[in-house]
């Protein structure tokens, strides 16, 4: 019996911080044989990373193999000084990075950096390299090869940056890629079409591919095995068809439930509003952008209407920069559209003016993605809930208080979070603060720009069902804009897809599913992950159980 | 790209507007002038009528806004006007004393480059580690260190303990060795510094753990990925650092008792005479001005990301 591939066994790694050691993997074992791809799945934080990382020897300054076995083709390499891994770095193990924007280097052109891994490992002369990167380039997609050799990183796409990289790790034939995080920076179209890519060369040359992913989805599609971690300690590991079939841990349980693909669609959670009681209706809004001084003008949006019954939710998808964005902030009165109207509880917003204009506004709050960036640090979360308040004709400082704390109970935080600051909070907590802030002003209609796009799946399964129940006590409208459709599939009632600056579909999130009226929307659809993962019987209730 | 350089061209002149109005003003509106300094000293003994014939003479007693527009017009066609203390032209002074200084500071720049990169390159390397934590923990000493002492140290040791340079009759190199290195060394420190952070954020960086996972040695990825990032931030400190070069230049010449624009600006301020004044600051500024300019009109040929940015504007 030969060696696997891989054998990682009873590994524990831990980073110096300050001056004591912290134990972030401890004991995980598991291994890789040769052609398979294994997933190693769990939230950020869980480990992944860094196991991944000890597998290449490219631990960071600060971090020590403790104890436990890395056995490549049956020879211990946990030890080996940097020098030693040099020689098989790109010819047995190869990299493919999280982020293709920063893993590029900015000052050297794209076919330099694909032949310098054939110069390392001394493969040929000028020519000989010259050829096999034109290959490599046109292997992977990048047409015309001698023309994208000579681009420089920024002239490139996101999508067209992780294939040089796919190229670089596939040069030298390794038997093992380690795919950290491939598509996590990359739109869902792209998203698909990259690991469908890294799927193809592994086929073709029977490489192995250890897939780091936090999305269960996408392991699901693309994995022979999965291995489950938590808190750095394996939670479970076993074949992609036996884990989701009947996943043996409390914690897999819980990220199968929380993953949005993995979930059925729920049935229509409410009769779709009585009649014609509308609470958005956008006839028509076109929104053109001065191009950079000229005369010419960028259109962003194009003719797009949707209504929006009270109390339901209405979806926008699209890629960035799709019109999505320029969208919403007509809808909140932030943008004066080009043409068309935009009417919100029957009022006009593209009428209203000053005085006025800011008075409605109350009724339409906006919560943003990056619960990192929108709350100012230096703040309580009191002042940062409050503060809307204190814009319109404030109510007294007791009246105040008190609904801010209730606020806070009803996003689920408890009172003590009341003197902190946002730092001390965690992405989940800040988003809630968040949602609080945009409740505080009673609106009628909350507005979502990718709010859960930033969290875990947990996370964001808390915040969706979060959602969900203060749509139902308070009658919210929802306009949810996400490039997530199997997010959107999972909380909305309606939807508008748009692609470059068009609504492309519309209607009942069933119908558009079910049956798109474009090749986009059907592509969209296609790449969501975890579609190809057997269904079997997940019903969510018993998960939860 | 043409847009872009008229626009930086005039950028660069507007600079030197402002500069040379601002430093008219300031040395008009000191007290005491050149001329009474000069011919009021009892052993002239000059009558009152004959200083102001003398003042008429050097248009003194024209109103400020007119001496300021021939200061100007001269100035444009390269008349820096009369050393008022010397009786000479100005710019027969700059002839003098301008070469030296010039001599002196890129020799100093040149040195400061050096030894940047020495220290830089040995405390990448394995086992020079002890280097870069001295280095890093010495900031505010080593800028701080007054350049008077700096030169007054390096005498000391080099010159009357190790005999190494002589200072009592050096040949032409030998006397130049310990005022190069006196300018150099603090400014190298900080440019050191920064070099050492630029090229710790650029290790930092994801493109260099791509780097090595082709299997590049730590040499390789330092040579390849690592250099240019690191030195291309640099460029646009090199504004500042001239602006320290000369100063230090001027402190230097007078500890080793050279010859050069720093003893001009010394005699100048003593004696009030702004015609000199006026041209140092002008020339400095121009000097100033042009370095950024280059640098600047060399920072999208070095750097590719910013060189599609202005063609795609122009
Ligand atoms: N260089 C480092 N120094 C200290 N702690 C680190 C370092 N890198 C990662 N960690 C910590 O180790 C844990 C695991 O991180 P990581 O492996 O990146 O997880 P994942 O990839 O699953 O998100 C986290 O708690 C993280 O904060
Ligand atoms: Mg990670």
């Amino acid at each position: 019996m030969t060696a696997p591939l891989l054998e990682i066994d009873d590994l524990a790694i831990s980073y110096k911080v300050g001056d004591h050691d912290q134990r972030v993997v401890h004991g995980v074992s598991f291994r890789v044989d040769r052609g398979e791809v294994v997933a190693l799945v769990g939230e950020s934080g869980s480990g992944k990373t860094t196991t991944a990382q000890a597998v290449l020897g490219l631990l960071a300054g600060n971090g020590r193999i403790e104890q436990g076995a890395i056995r490549l083709n049956g020879i211990d390499i946990a030890h080996w000084p940097q020098k030693r891994f040099d020689t098989i770095r790109g010819a047995v193990v190869a990299l493919i990075p999280q982020d293709p924007g920063s893993s590029l280097n900015p000052v050297r052109t794209i076919g330099a950096q694909v032949a310098e891994v054939l110069q390392i490992h001394g493969r040929g002369d000028r020519r000989a390299i010259r050829t096999r990167t034109l290959d490599l380039l046109t292997r992977v997609g990048l047409l015309p090869a001698e023309m994208r050799a000579d681009q420089y990183p920024h002239e490139l796409s996101g999508g067209m940056k992780q294939r040089v990289l796919i190229a670089i790790a596939v040069a030298l034939n390794p038997d093992l890629i380690v795919a950290d995080e491939p598509t996590s920076a990359l739109d869902v179209t792209v998203q698909r079409v990259i690991l469908d890519l890294i799927d193809e060369l592994r086929r073709e040359n029977g490489t192995a591919v250890l897939l780091v992913t936090h999305d269960l989805g996408v392991a699901a599609d693309r994995a022979n095995r999965l291995v489950v971690l938590q808190g750095g300690r394996i939670q479970e590991q076993g074949a992609v068809k036996d884990v989701l079939a009947a996943p043996q841990s409390a914690y897999t349980r819980r990220l199968l439930s929380d993953a949005p693909s993995l979930t059925k669609v729920r049935p229509a959670r409410r009769a779709p509003g009585s009649g014609e009681d509308f609470a958005i209706v956008v006839e028509r809004l076109t929104h053109d952008f001065p191009v950079g001084g000229t005369a010419k003008r960028f259109r962003a949006v194009d003719d797009v209407s949707f209504k929006v019954c009270r109390g339901t939710t209405h979806a926008i998808v699209g890629e960035s920069g799709s019109g999505k964005t320029t969208t919403i902030r007509g809808v909140v009165g932030f943008l004066k559209p080009t043409a068309g109207r935009i009417r919100i509880d029957g009022e006009d917003m593209t009428t209203l003016k000053g005085e006025a204009l800011r008075r409605f506004r109350r009724n339409i709050q906006l919560v943003y993605q990056n619960p990192f960036g929108s709350l100012d640090p230096r703040q309580t979360i009191s002042q940062i809930v409050e503060e809307p308040l204190l814009n319109f004709a404030p109510p007294p400082k007791a009246e105040r208080a008190k609904k801010v704390a209730d606020m806070l109970h009803r996003v689920g935080l408890p009172e003590t979070f009341l003197g902190r600051h946002p730092r001390a909070l965690s992405g989940g907590q800040r988003q809630r603060v968040a949602i609080a802030r945009a409740l505080v002003l009673d609106p009628r209609v909350l507005v979502l720009d990718e709010a859960v796009s930033a969290l875990d799946v947990t996370v964001q399964a808390q915040i969706l069902a979060l959602l969900d129940e203060l749509q139902k006590a308070l009658g919210l409208t929802y306009l949810f804009v996400s490039h997530d459709l199997a997010v959107v599939q999972q909380i909305s009632d309606t939807v508008s897809v748009m692609y470059k600056g068009r609504q492309v579909d519309g209607g009942p999130v069933d119908t558009v599913f079910a049956r798109p009226n474009s090749d986009y929307t059907r592509e969209l659809i296609d790449a969501i992950p975890g579609r190809k993962a057997p269904m079997l019987a997940l019903s969510t209730a018993s998960v939860r159980g | 790209m043409i847009r872009y350089l008229i626009g930086r061209v005039g950028q660069a002149l507007l600079v030197l507007m402002v500069t040379f109005s601002a430093a008219f003003l300031l040395l008009q509106a000191l007290p005491g002038d050149a001329i009474m300094i000069k011919f009021m000293s009892p052993d002239m003994a000059l009558s009152a009528d004959q200083i102001a014939e003398i003042r008429s003479a050097y248009g003194a007693d024209l109103p400020i806004w007119e001496r300021y527009f021939r200061t100007l017009a001269n100035f444009l066609t390269g008349n820096f006007g009369y050393s008022i203390q010397a009786g000479v032209p100005v710019s027969q002074q700059l002839q003098v004393n301008l070469p030296p200084t010039l001599q002196l500071a890129s020799l100093g720049f040149l040195t400061a480059i050096i030894l940047t990169i020495t220290i830089a390159a040995l405390s990448n390397v394995v086992g020079m580690g002890w280097l870069r934590a001295a280095i890093q923990s010495m900031p505010s000493l080593f800028i701080s260190v007054p350049v008077f002492w700096l030169g007054i140290m390096l005498i000391q040791v080099f010159s009357f303990q190790l005999g190494l340079v002589s200072v009592i009759s050096p040949g032409p190199v030998e006397r130049l060795i310990l005022p190069v290195l006196t300018l150099a060394i603090p400014i190298s420190a900080p440019m050191s510094q920064i070099l050492m952070r630029n090229i710790d954020e650029v290790l930092a960086q994801p493109f260099v753990a791509v780097a090595k996972a082709k299997g590049a040695s730590h040499t390789w990825v330092l040579w390849r990925h690592v250099v240019r990032n690191a030195v291309l931030p640099m460029l646009t400190i090199a504004g500042v650092l001239f602006g320290e070069l000369l100063a230090g230049a001027v402190v230097t010449e007078a500890v080793y008792g050279l010859n050069g624009l720093g003893g001009l600006t010394n005699q100048a301020v003593g004696n009030h005479d702004t015609a000199v004044l006026q041209a140092i600051v002008v020339i400095s500024a121009l000097a100033f001005v042009s370095i950024n300019l280059v640098v600047d009109l060399l920072y999208p040929v070095l750097d590719p990301r910013l060189g599609t940015k202005l063609s795609m504007t122009a």
